[in-house]
């Protein structure tokens, strides 16, 4: 996204983050689960955007500043810190369990779209932003590894755990699901 | 290497990261590997299924209007790019100009397609047009022909790979026609057809690929027509015309505020 250079940076900045509206806002009520705190949310990492938006540097990846500025708010909020879960990244990972799912029990139809929803609310915020980011973003784990601050191969065993803590628990749900029929 | 060993490149095969050598290995290897066939299947649905049910909220029209003004009235309107509206500098005339002849537009469809093939989105747009002008031309045109937006979602059901919400139309001059299957880029998505003072107009809903279309346009002028685009909640809707501009913007509020 070249601009030329006798734009003025603020137009640039509204060129550059108007599209990106949407997308952060889903992640900013993601991560508060709560409509007006996501909306704060995103009203404040637009201000501190275009305020800092001098400091950003052409040429590296706007997108993961942006979500870096929102998840930085976030995790300064008052819901952020009380929700910021500390694990460690570095424990050995557990052997699965024996009733680790199988493809035929996680057998996931659209209409399991809630169900997964519920799953994602569940985790903890470090899995479920990870997910969101890889997932839905479709961001590179370069670009991940840029928002969340981490180096890539956190990137990769954190995905790796949230994938599994995701699927244990979609795993339960599925199997209270059959119960409550 | 054993097939643990492979599950641990799994994700990372999948998320497009492997290196072009190991998922070559990875790839010889799963075509003789039930197990990890199974194993690459559970995790492509678990991952289909995250990015389905992620994209799951929307921020109210009256919340992104007071925040995206917010961040353009910083900015002196003698500084701003025209970015979003690249092609909406007079268009006025045409208003006036424009019976919707079909002759005329299929005498200015020959002569877009000498001067087509500039951008993905020209393409794109030439493309829906042609969908747009031959649906009108059909003897059929819906496939589901319903007034009623709670008959004609419904009957999209299993005929293509996403969900779609359609507006309230009451108060409005637009009528819903009906609906059918349409393809771009061989990809499955929904033909509306609404109409307002004896103009029709198609909504085209797909899967978002890749975001290639940019930014969210007002309406551009493609020929005699009025084309609308902007991507929500995964899903990329066009909005094509001969109507003015005026009635595209309206319709696609519509469609946004439903989405």
């Amino acid at each position: 996204m070249k601009v030329p250079d006798n734009q003025s940076p603020a137009a640039n900045f509204e060129e550059l983050a108007v599209p990106l509206f949407d997308q952060l806002y889903n992640f900013a009520r993601w991560l508060t689960q709560d409509t007006s705190e996501a909306e704060d949310l995103v009203q404040e990492t637009y201000a501190k955007a275009l305020r800092g938006f001098s400091s950003f540097q052409t040429g590296t990846n706007f997108r993961a500043w942006m979500y870096r500025i929102l998840r930085n708010s976030f995790l300064s909020s008052r819901t952020g810190l009380k929700t910021t879960v500390v694990f460690d990244e570095e424990a050995p990972e557990r052997p699965p369990a024996a009733d680790a799912p199988t493809p035929e029990s996680l057998y996931l139809e659209q209409s399991n779209r809630q169900l997964v929803q519920d799953a994602l609310a569940d985790l903890p915020v470090p899995f479920r932003e990870i997910l969101l980011l890889c997932e839905v973003e479709e961001m590179s784990y370069q670009e991940i590894a840029e928002t969340l601050s981490i180096p890539t191969g956190t990137v990769m065993s954190r995905l790796s755990r949230a994938r599994k803590a995701l699927r244990s628990l979609l795993q339960q749900k599925l199997k209270g699901g059959r119960h409550g029929m | 290497m054993a097939c643990d060993a492979w599950a641990a490149e799994l994700d990372a095969y999948l998320d497009g990261e492997l290196g072009a050598a190991e998922a070559r290995e990875l790839n010889a290897h799963i075509k003789g590997c039930g197990a990890c066939v199974a194993d690459a299947l559970e995790r492509v649905q678990v991952k289909r299924a995250v990015a389905g049910a992620g994209e799951r909220y929307e921020p109210s029209a009256e919340f992104r209007a007071r925040v995206l003004k917010s961040v353009a009235v910083k900015i002196p309107a003698s500084q701003r790019r025209d970015v979003e509206r690249p092609a909406s500098r007079g268009w006025k005339w045409w208003v006036l100009a424009v019976p919707a002849l079909s002759v005329l537009i299929v005498s200015l469809l020959v002569n877009f397609y000498v001067e087509r093939g500039k951008s993905q989105r020209q393409l794109v747009y030439s493309e829906l047009i042609d969908m747009h002008v031959g649906t009108l031309a059909s003897a059929s045109p819906v496939d589901v022909v319903s007034t009623d937006r709670h008959t004609v979602k419904p009957w999209f059901q299993g005929k293509i790979p996403f969900s779609f919400n359609l507006p309230d139309l009451a108060g409005t001059d637009f009528t819903l026609l009906g609906g059918r299957v349409a393809y771009l880029g061989q990809a499955p998505g929904a033909q509306l057809i609404y109409q307002i003072r004896k103009h029709e107009i198609s909504v085209f809903i797909f899967q978002d690929q890749g975001r290639g279309m940019g930014a969210p346009s007002t309406p551009m002028r493609e020929l005699s027509f009025s084309v609308e685009n902007w991507s929500q909640s995964g899903l990329r809707y066009f909005v094509v015309g001969d109507v003015n501009a005026d009635d595209i913007q309206a319709l696609s509020k519509l469609l946004r505020d439903a989405g």
